[in-house]
């Protein structure tokens, strides 16, 4: 990898990332989320579609072989590895007033940089660099965050999903926003807010191969590659 | 949540509105504070993918994640209310005939037609679409793509594994069954009947639907 940072947690990020981009995301200590949106940044009204993601691949979890989708059936990136198994995307993002409700208000003024920060208004942050708004936002990916589903439609937290560790492997398949927070699950009853680190490390991914695990995990992701492609070979530049 | 089916009392000879809804059609109105809206399956397992919107501030919309959040539950039935971006109650199922509802997979459209079915299938008539045409000739209410989001599939089926797997079932609707909802604020309401013709969830057959709504102070 070229580049590694850590990133505490309750915090948040964004960056542009290119067509052929490893990025990788490891559990320091164990429990930790990772909030993440994906936009095209020639035009962002093409962003992550949680329903199509899952629809299309006949799953609700998401682990490796998946392909995340966008709204225009194409893949923003490809789950090339995983360690944890289950990653959410149903569950969307703690508010302002979970956080309050749960663990209890922490001002910045008292707390500082440890004030406790939700997804929500992470996520309004980050996507408003780019000129992106509340209307922009969508169901986001949970990374190490498991809500397993009982056969009545009970949902329930997994707190031991992710260990020390743990970590998942995404390949850029075109150029892609990413906006990304470490703020705690909204599902998440630990008795203290959660702050867990996460590393993030970036590199160069391996060329896609005809045999691509991702790409031949079901005909609709060879479909996908097929719709990435053109739009590679045609419309956006990939630099 | 067990599935609960609860009739109406309401009688459609007192709605103050009601209308046919053709399959690949859109309809787009302002439901106000109380007023009951009732969507009825008219044939059989046809699909309403629906959005709310405040009426007051539309950039506040429907959220199937917090609304699924909020009630520990991935499925919809009687009940459920159905919260906004900001947590808030946009409105509540008062009467449901069906026992469940979908609000994880999502609407058609062309892009995701190729990705599920061929490539070729990209000229087909899709929900989004409807959206889109919707929200075109409905300029004054400042509605775009960007508030396009995650809906309601009103009479769909789409069972989850403990496993993490996800089909689309047959569906538990049929012929008249319906769902009732309550506004909680002034809303607007947007309802694509799905014109989908390569699922066999709606036998490869879209068929009408039928809204009707009632004023706040008629049962």
């Amino acid at each position: 990898m070229i580049y590694d940072t850590l990133i505490d947690g309750g915090k948040h990020w964004s960056l542009t990332l290119r067509a052929g981009t490893l990025l990788r995301l490891s559990d320091e200590e164990g429990g930790a989320n990772v909030g993440m949106l994906f936009y095209n940044p020639l035009n962002p009204l093409e962003r992550y579609n949680a329903p199509d993601t899952l629809k299309c691949q006949h799953t609700f979890k998401l682990t490796r072989g998946h392909c995340l989708y966008s709204d225009m059936g194409r893949i923003f990136c490809s789950i090339v590895e995983d360690t944890v198994g289950w990653h959410d995307t149903v569950c969307g993002n703690a508010n302002r007033a979970l956080v309050a409700a749960r663990w209890g208000e922490r001002s910045y003024q008292a707390a500082r940089n440890d004030w406790t920060q939700n997804g929500h208004d992470a996520f309004l942050v980050e996507g408003g660099k780019y000129g992106l708004g509340r209307r922009d936002l969508a169901a986001n990916v949970n990374w190490f965050s498991k809500v397993a589903i009982t056969d009545d439609g009970t949902m329930r937290f997994d707190a031991a999903n992710s260990q020390a560790g743990g970590r998942v492997d995404l390949r850029f398949e075109m150029d892609t926003l990413v906006l990304l927070h470490t703020c705690p699950h909204p599902m998440n009853p630990a008795a203290d807010y959660p702050r867990k680190p996460v590393r993030i490390a970036i590199g160069r991914a391996e060329p896609v191969k005809g045999d691509d695990f991702c790409r031949t995990h079901c005909p609709e992701n060879g479909r996908g590659f097929e719709n990435t492609e053109l739009y590679r070979a045609f419309g956006a530049a990939s630099t | 949540m067990s599935i609960v089916r609860k009739a109406s009392e309401r009688i459609p000879a007192e709605a103050r509105f009601r209308q046919i809804v053709p399959a690949g059609t859109y309809w787009i109105e302002t439901i106000r504070q109380g007023q009951v809206l009732r969507i009825v399956d008219v044939e059989g397992n046809q699909a309403a993918d629906t959005l709310f919107f405040s009426a007051e501030d539309p950039a506040e919309r429907y959220s199937a994640v917090d609304t699924i959040r909020e009630q520990g539950n991935v499925y919809l039935g009687y009940g459920s209310k159905l919260r906004s971006t900001s947590a808030r109650v946009l409105a509540e199922i008062v009467a449901d005939t069906v026992g469940r509802h979908d609000t994880l997979g999502g609407a058609c459209a062309a892009e995701s037609n190729t990705v599920r079915y061929a490539l070729e299938k990209r000229t087909m008539h899709a929900c989004r679409d409807s959206w889109l045409l919707a929200v075109a000739e409905h300029e004054r209410l400042g509605l775009s793509k960007r508030d396009l989001a995650h809906n309601i599939n009103f009479f769909m089926n789409v069972p989850v594994t403990p496993e993490g797997g996800l089909s689309f079932a047959d569906g538990l609707s049929g012929p008249g069954q319906y769902v009732e909802l309550r506004a909680a604020m002034d809303i607007i309401v947007l309802i694509s009947n799905c014109p989908q013709l390569n699922n066999p969830c709606n036998a490869y057959n879209p068929t009408p639907l039928e809204v009707l709504i009632w004023d706040a102070d008629v049962r």
